[in-house]
């Protein structure tokens, strides 16, 4: 046992090495349902309160939403809980296929396939599809989950500055003659900053030079774009990005999975050989009939985007005429810049007590000394809860000194 | 080492990953462990020594060590020119 009361005690020391940096992730209990207005209870066993939710990545509101909740109940009723098997073996349900053709038609690719979560998507995207003939090209302020995704790949690497075209090219002209296949990877929103890659000009190097191009859109789609396809309908190029890669898990109703969009042959090979595809579960009944109902909502109309659009745009405006600083940006993800973490987490806690829920962000989230809160809009939110979440800010960032 | 390879090493490292321009990046500045190298560009730094030294490096001695400072890489580099004679 003496091995064992070494290994708990190294543990233990780690464990108590996080809480001291105060580095913590300390879990809010939430007693309701996800939404705009929901009771939290913090810590456990508290008084629970009734707070404005604005961190949460339910862009479209649609994570409650009744005919979203009552699609699920549909699936729950009809075709069961679980599936109790990988797709391949007798997990695979008429609705699957019927959310993998949604998905690509909404997403104006010629194929898609489900994975039980977007991470698992990115995990097995690239080990498919490339080897060490072969390089990939990242965004250096791209999602975990495609930097571990390209970590599982023998492809050679190489990264380029955040959203540089210009730097993308000179990477690409490096390497034209010393790779089979060229691919690059962004992600379509980056999520801490909330800024857009611009594929428009990532699509033109990627033309010049015979680049593949593979976009995580999963802060976009639903949202991004006129009719919500996502970064690509942003910028004019749906049809010049070759894989995209998004979640169920946003806007797309908020619960679980992910998927993979592209050429029928690439979703083939990763029916086959996809390793998180083939190793885990079938989406259960209840998410795939939701999505599917998701994907019908918002191809009828753009009345939630429109909205969300609306929100972030007022949001910003009320916010900037206050004197916060702001990262420039036109998505729903508003990052309230504070610099210090001290102060980001102080500042959260304090909205918390004003019917406000935010979080700070702090290195190495973000990068030293860029703390902040990053808000989150939603189409839950009406003019009066983006108005009090103002006010608190305002009420708040004077008591801290941030704003006078 | 001359001065000569110390200035093109730092301005490559400049042009390469520095997106803040108030940054100094002097002979002992930690490269990779501070994070401002990340791992998965290394490879243009290996590329850019070979080419403009005309050496070659394995991977293993391109290690995440060796490249942590400019110190550190004009050492790695003096050590290969040596080799060639």
């Amino acid at each position: 046992m003496a091995y064992i009361d070494a290994v708990r005690k190294q543990f233990e020391t780690a464990v108590q090495e996080t809480l001291d940096a105060g580095l913590n992730k300390d879990e809010r209990f939430i007693c309701s349902e996800q939404g705009v207005e929901i009771e939290v209870e913090y810590p456990r066993g508290s008084k629970r309160m009734k707070v404005l939710n604005f961190c949460a990545n339910n862009y479209l509101g649609l994570s409650s939403h009744p005919e979203v909740v009552k699609a699920a109940h549909q699936g729950l009723d009809e075709r069961g809980y679980g599936m109790s098997s990988v797709r391949f073996i007798c997990g695979t349900q008429d609705v699957h296929n019927d959310l993998e053709k949604a998905a690509a038609k909404f997403l104006g690719k010629e194929d898609s396939i489900l994975f039980a979560s977007c991470f698992d998507a990115n995990a097995a995207v690239f080990e498919v599809l490339f080897d060490e003939n072969d390089v990939l090209i990242n965004d250096r302020l791209i999602h975990a989950s495609l930097i571990d995704g390209i970590r599982l790949c023998s492809a050679q690497r190489d990264s380029y500055k955040n959203a540089d075209a210009g730097h993308l090219a000179k990477k690409l002209k490096m390497w034209q003659s010393r790779a089979r296949n060229m691919c690059v990877v962004t992600d379509g929103v980056f999520s801490m900053d909330g800024i857009l890659a611009p594929l428009d000009e990532i699509c033109d190097v990627c033309d010049e030079y015979g680049a593949m191009l593979l976009v995580d859109d999963s802060h976009a789609s639903g949202f991004i774009g006129k009719t919500g396809r996502g970064v690509h309908e942003h910028f004019g190029v749906m049809d010049r990005v070759d894989i995209i890669t998004t979640t169920l898990g946003k806007a797309l109703g908020g619960a679980s999975g992910g998927l993979i969009a592209g050429p029928k042959a690439v979703v083939e090979m990763m029916r086959n050989r996809g390793r998180p595809y083939l190793f885990s579960n079938a989406v259960p009944p209840p998410i795939a009939f939701a999505a599917l109902k998701v994907i019908e909502l918002i191809s009828q109309t753009t009345e939630l985007r429109d909205k969300l659009e609306w929100n972030a745009k007022y949001f910003r405006e009320k916010m900037e005429a206050a004197g916060f600083n702001l990262v420039p940006g036109e998505t729903p993800i508003i990052p309230v810049m504070l610099g210090d973490a001290k102060l980001a987490n102080d500042f959260a806690r304090e909205m918390l007590m004003e019917g406000i829920y935010v979080i700070g962000f702090s290195h190495p989230v973000v990068p030293m000394g860029k703390a902040r809160i990053r808000t989150q809009l939603s189409a839950g939110h009406d003019k009066e809860h983006i108005d009090k979440a103002v006010a608190a800010f305002i009420k708040v960032g004077k008591q801290l000194g941030v704003i006078s | 080492m001359s001065d000569d390879m110390r200035e093109q090493i730092i301005e490559f490292i400049y042009d390469e990953y520095v997106e803040d321009d108030s940054m100094k990046i002097e002979d002992d500045t930690p490269l990779i462990s501070s994070g401002l190298v990340d791992s998965f560009s290394m490879v243009s730094l290996k590329m850019f020594l070979e080419e403009e030294y005309s050496i070659q490096m394995t991977d293993e001695e391109a290690s995440t060590e060796a490249f942590d400072t400019v110190k550190r890489i004009m050492a790695l580099v003096q050590k290969k020119l040596d080799e060639q004679g």
